[in-house]
């Protein structure tokens, strides 16, 4: 395995020894009523919405950008699809119409970055303040609930007796190993983040590949909202994706993506956001009380990273660890 | 300071300027649409409620500036209300409560700028822990808005110093006001100040020209965690209680008010006179949207997301045609 | 030369990094009021004892005596303090402060912790003007060239009372004036007895100003030598310890075997870039672009390649109008660019060689047709060997090769592309003898089989020696197109830029 995973691997692993020790049928799974039933089972379907939002935050960090507002894109489709159910709209056309905003309000992430050349932080730091006024503007600052059995199906509907959420999650996640890995987009990712002016003299179109992947983390944040409306069936413009961008964020650097973009790693992707969606299934099951929850995320949080920081390791394990130095360079001292 | 007097105004005060520009278009375009608007107590009012805001964007502009973020002002600011309402209704001395809420802020920060500098994780990280952190403590410490009936906090809380005319202010704007005199020194009159701008203009090359580059990051974050203290002391005068869930999302407008002033984000450019524009801007566009009355309150983020996408136009067109 | 006891003695320094041995067993000793060369290839471990010397990296074994008595330097402030200032090859100063700051910042005047600005500038423009530069020393750095960037970089070095100057290739990016700018200065702190440890890659200013030098091959001392008792080609040998045969083999002149032609620029301009001028190419021709820095001929590379806008002219390919406006146009024209500054605007450091070599080829077939991996191993592994890339490993992370390996990829990214007009920035730079060789032989190969080059270089011999014809720059202007016949040489190139063209 991938050195870089080998930690929040462990920490992982960790959490889930814990539920087994306070919870011991934690790890078992069974079948009732043909679905699959299981505290794992429970992890990766609330997880589902995080995986796909922290799959999307991925590529765009790997371009050495970040997007702040897909939080605020979480609650604007769930609003949009919310609205148009009550207003009768069919099932399929209200989530299309609510993924196709979230694709245009991402694409507009990405033309600010790619062709106006904002800095990416700012840039999507302007959909997340106005964007969570316009999911309240939509809602009326109401919470819009929706009975469509229809709706439901998508955050808490079973297919082949899974969750049907958890499917959806796989689903994206293959398309973006698909992407990115069998063609060739992640090769041009890496290389607009690891070096954009240098991608741009190879012949690179910098400009379509950021507006693409900003539009396809849109897209990943669409399909979340939708999922998170449909679970809870209603959209609440106000709470629902808050703070999301933030633990997606997280997910990508547990995973061992640098935030200064370059080299990405999917399969970590996914494994952080498992460990922040275990932690906070950890809480409830082990019975600390939930106000503590945040006290606890930080706990872990500061450990994953530091576990992962070569100069923690360093300095805490002097013996066991290679010394820590700057890779080797010849005379020229790389130029910032 | 010469570089006003100059005929030709330097390139690196220009998004200061458009940024003052702008804060009197909207000045006096209020005045002309709303009836009472036009007057010097608007402004005044514009500073007494966000007087706390602005304490911590000074921290924030430390910060951003050695190219680093905080992300966890606002919590710090919610844990230093409760610390302060719990401390003050165990019967402890307001001076001594406010020692050790300043004390707590400082070493909180001080323990990001350590994970930052000494483990190399990303202020972006480090700071999102930290927000967690002071978060969480706040709710450990209690789930319910608690109240501060301090004499010497309410007296903070009630006072009016009068300017003459009628006009007043509140002591809570005098101490911003000191802390942004205070900054504006150390940034631009001391060695500690120019390193901190020498940290955002290249780290790498401030450490090879033998500055104290350690120091100055513990430092940027130490006073960032000092600041959204005293915000929160400030906040505490205001709002006369502690509660979790206080200034939540200020860290939000903190940056964009660091922005809106100027700021590149990247580090090593901006002033302080443009981070205490960006705060009365976006007071100035919640004190518009109470005087038009009938706009609900998400209009206020619609607005400032708006404003915050026109700044950052403005100043983008601004750079690129002067190159 | 008096035989004084060295300022500065390294005896049995020791370094690794994980997988390395950087230094080996390294003495070195410095005189005071001596100029005193550190010399090796790319990768010989001078800047990594530079780096151990100042502090920057500690040593892994080894003592280091300054003066007499032994140091261990925690930080580069440290080796300050203690009189050894150092200028770096890259401009290590912050491009946001003032000149005065600059060069103060960390030692300026100050009065109860207040910064006195205006005792600051003044001494700030007296360190200047002992440099012979008069500047605004409120200006921000940004505001000048890198030569006058560097030269405020010196300025700074010289602020402390240093015993020890550390000059790290501090002239790659000066003209022919500012180096004789520089030596005046070197020689002037030489004479107050300040010992000055130079590195360069230019042998003609080694054998100019220094009195000594020790020569680093592979982490290891080859010994030391007065300049005057070790013959250029000596040295080389040392550096490079390999045969000079092949080297010499180059001298002789590809024949020019060039037939019709393939691009014609004709007042091709771009404000603030350089002056209209009109260039034609032919195929199979080398055509030289010789000037010093800043004449423009990085500016003609980036308009033909489409790295820049034109604002003026019109270039015909195959006597058909283009318009090259981006790279991609290029290179759909068949042209392709290795720039001036590798690390910078050529390679991917954190891809592997692999992904660096095929880039280019990717982004022309779009991210939706990815080349199967079974021909990106055999185009690569076809071109390291053909470039004897080192190590030939394709899935080694580019910023692991040294800097001549590092150019080799970035040739090898055009290759493969197959180019019929291929623009060569400054490919030599900074490289080893050895690479550099190649690097030549590659050029007068593609050439010969019906390339086009472009062959821009800093070193005269190296463009007279490739080139069929030299245009020569000066000011951001072509002033003049010579063919290269056997009367021309490297004397006439100067003259010609001396006299700006008119003759």
């Amino acid at each position: 395995m991938n050195r870089r995973l080998l930690w929040p691997a462990v920490v992982l692993a960790l959490l889930l020894l814990l539920n087994l020790f306070f919870t011991p049928g934690f790890l078992s799974i069974e079948v009732k009523d043909g679905h699959f039933y299981g505290s794992l089972i429970d992890i990766l379907r609330f997880g589902a919405p995080l995986v796909l939002v922290s799959l999307g935050m991925t590529l765009v960090i790997a371009t050495g950008g970040i997007d702040l507002s897909v939080g605020s894109v979480v609650a604007i489709s769930g609003a949009l699809a919310c609205l148009a159910i009550s207003q009768g709209t069919g099932v399929l056309a209200a989530v299309a119409l609510a993924v196709a905003v979230a694709l245009v309000l991402g694409a507009f992430n990405g033309f600010l970055v790619a062709v106006i050349g904002i800095q990416p932080i700012v840039a999507t730091l302007i959909l997340m303040v106005a964007g969570r006024g316009l999911a309240q503007l939509i809602t009326d600052g109401q919470i819009i609930t929706v009975t469509d059995a229809g709706f439901k199906v998508i955050g808490g509907g079973y297919l082949f007796m899974l969750p049907f959420g958890i499917l959806l999650a796989l689903v994206v996640l293959a398309a973006t190993v698909f992407l990115t890995r069998r063609l060739a987009l992640g090769l041009l990712i890496e290389s607009v983040g690891g070096n954009a002016e240098a991608s741009r003299l190879a012949g690179l179109r910098s400009r379509g590949i950021l507006i693409t992947v900003y539009a396809f983390a849109a897209l990943c944040a669409g399909i979340a909202g939708v999922m998170v409306a449909s679970n809870v069936s209603s959209a609440d413009g106000n709470n629902a994706g808050l703070w999301i961008e933030l633990d997606a964020i997280l997910a990508v650097v547990i995973g061992g993506t640098l935030l200064t973009g370059g080299r990405f790693s999917l399969g970590g992707t996914v494994l952080g956001a498992l460990v922040i969606q275990t932690l906070t299934t950890t809480i409830y099951s082990i019975g600390v009380p939930p106000e503590t929850t945040l006290l606890f995320k930080a706990l872990v949080v500061a450990a994953v990273c530091l576990l992962q920081s070569a100069a923690f390791r360093a300095r805490a394990f002097p013996r066991r660890e290679r010394p820590v130095t700057q890779p080797v360079q010849d005379t020229t001292e790389v130029a910032r | 300071m010469t570089a006003l007097t100059g005929a030709v105004v330097p390139r690196k005060y220009l998004p200061v300027l458009v940024t003052a520009g702008l804060f009197v278009a909207m000045f006096i375009a209020g005045g002309a649409r709303y009836e009472g608007f036009f007057s010097t107590q608007v402004v005044l009012n514009v500073f007494i409620d966000n007087a706390f805001l602005l304490v911590v964007a000074v921290g924030m502009t430390f910060v951003i500036l050695t190219g680093g973020i905080d992300l966890s002002v606002g919590s710090v600011v919610a844990l230093a209300t409760m610390v302060a309402a719990v401390l003050l209704n165990a019967g402890w001395p307001p001076l001594a409560v406010i020692v050790v809420v300043l004390l707590i802020g400082a070493g909180l920060g001080l323990g990001m700028g350590c994970m930052i500098h000494f483990f190399e994780i990303q202020p972006f990280i480090a700071t999102l822990a930290g927000m967690f952190l002071a978060r969480g403590l706040c709710y450990t410490i209690g789930t319910d808005s608690i109240p501060i009936t301090d004499p010497a906090f309410t007296a903070a809380a009630q006072t009016q110093i009068g300017l003459g005319g009628g006009l007043w202010i509140s002591p809570s704007v005098l101490i911003a006001v000191a802390v942004v005199a205070i900054a504006a020194y150390v940034l631009h009159q001391t060695r500690f100040g120019r390193t901190v701008y020498a940290t955002g203009g290249n780290e790498q090359s401030a450490r090879l020209m033998g500055l104290p580059v350690a120091r100055t990051k513990l430092g940027v974050y130490t006073i960032s965690g000092f600041c959204s203290a005293l915000g929160g002391l400030l906040l505490a005068f205001y709002m006369l209680s502690g509660y979790g869930l206080h200034a939540v999302g200020l860290e939000l407008d903190a940056i964009a008010a660091v922005v809106i002033g100027g700021t590149l984000l990247t580090g090593g450019s901006g002033f302080l006179i443009g981070t205490v524009l960006g705060v009365l801007i976006l007071g100035l566009i919640q004190t518009v949207i109470s005087f038009q009355g009938t706009l609900s309150s998400w209009w206020t983020k619609i607005f400032v997301g708006l404003l915050l996408g026109v700044f950052i136009l403005l100043q983008r067109v601004i750079t690129t045609r002067k190159k | 030369m008096t035989s004084a006891a060295p300022i500065l003695q390294l005896t049995g320094i020791g370094k690794q990094f994980p997988g390395v041995t950087a230094l080996d067993d390294v003495d070195l000793r410095v005189l005071p009021g001596e100029v005193h060369a550190l010399m090796g290839e790319n990768g010989a471990g001078k800047s990594t004892l530079i780096k151990v010397l100042t502090g920057v990296h500690p040593a892994d074994s080894g003592t280091i005596l300054l003066d007499g008595r032994e140091v261990s330097f925690a930080s580069p402030l440290e080796a300050q303090n203690a009189g050894i200032s150092t200028v770096y090859q890259e401009v290590n100063l912050c491009p946001n402060l003032s000149v005065a700051e600059n060069i103060l910042l960390g030692r300026e005047p100050r009065r109860f912790g207040r910064i006195q600005w205006k005792p600051m500038r003044r001494r700030a423009a007296e360190r200047l003007a002992a440099l012979d530069l008069d500047l605004d020393v409120t200006a921000p750095l940004s505001q000048y060239s890198l030569a006058i960037q560097q030269m405020v970089a010196i300025a700074r070095a010289l602020e402390v009372q240093a015993r020890v100057l550390v000059l790290d290739e501090p002239t790659s990016s000066l003209d022919t004036g500012e180096v004789e700018q520089l030596f005046k200065v070197m020689r002037n702190l030489k004479d107050q007895g300040v010992a000055i440890l130079f590195v360069s890659h230019f042998l003609d200013q080694v054998y100019e100003i220094a009195d000594r030098m020790t020569i680093l091959r592979n982490g290891r001392r080859e010994g030391d030598y007065p300049t005057g008792e070790l013959g250029q080609v000596e040295l080389i040998a040392k550096m490079i310890g390999r045969d000079l045969a092949e080297l010499e083999r180059l001298e002789e002149r590809p024949p020019a075997r060039t037939t019709g032609t393939l691009l014609q620029a004709d007042q091709l301009g771009r404000t603030g870039g350089i002056e209209p001028f009109s260039l034609t190419i032919r195929e199979g021709e080398v055509v030289g672009l010789a000037g010093l820095l800043g004449s423009g001929r990085t500016e003609v590379a980036r308009l033909l390649f489409g790295a820049d806008h034109a604002t003026g002219g019109s270039v015909t390919i195959d006597g058909t109008p283009v318009s090259l406006r981006t790279p991609q146009i290029a290179m759909t024209h068949k042209i392709a660019f290795c720039p001036e500054d590798r690390k910078a605007d050529g390679l991917i450091p954190d891809l592997t060689v692999r992904e660096n070599v095929v880039l280019a080829l990717q982004a022309r077939r779009g991210w939706t047709r990815p080349l199967p991996r079974e021909q990106q191993a055999q185009l690569v592994d076809r071109y390291i060997k053909a470039l004897k890339i080192s190590p030939a490993d394709p899935e080694q992370l580019v910023r692991n090769l040294s800097g001549g390996n590092q150019q080799k990829v970035l040739l090898a990214r055009w290759l493969i592309l197959e180019p019929r007009l291929l623009i060569l920035d400054e490919p030599t730079r900074g490289i080893d003898v050895g690479a550099k060789a190649e690097i030549q032989r590659l050029v007068a190969e593609l050439s010969d089989g019906g390339m086009a080059v472009l062959f821009i270089s800093a070193e005269l011999e190296e463009v007279l020696r490739l080139s069929h014809k030299v245009g020569v720059l000066r000011d951001r202007k072509l002033i003049a197109e010579l063919p290269n016949d056997d009367t021309l040489t490297t004397e006439v190139l100067m003259q010609t830029i001396a006299s700006g063209g008119r003759s």
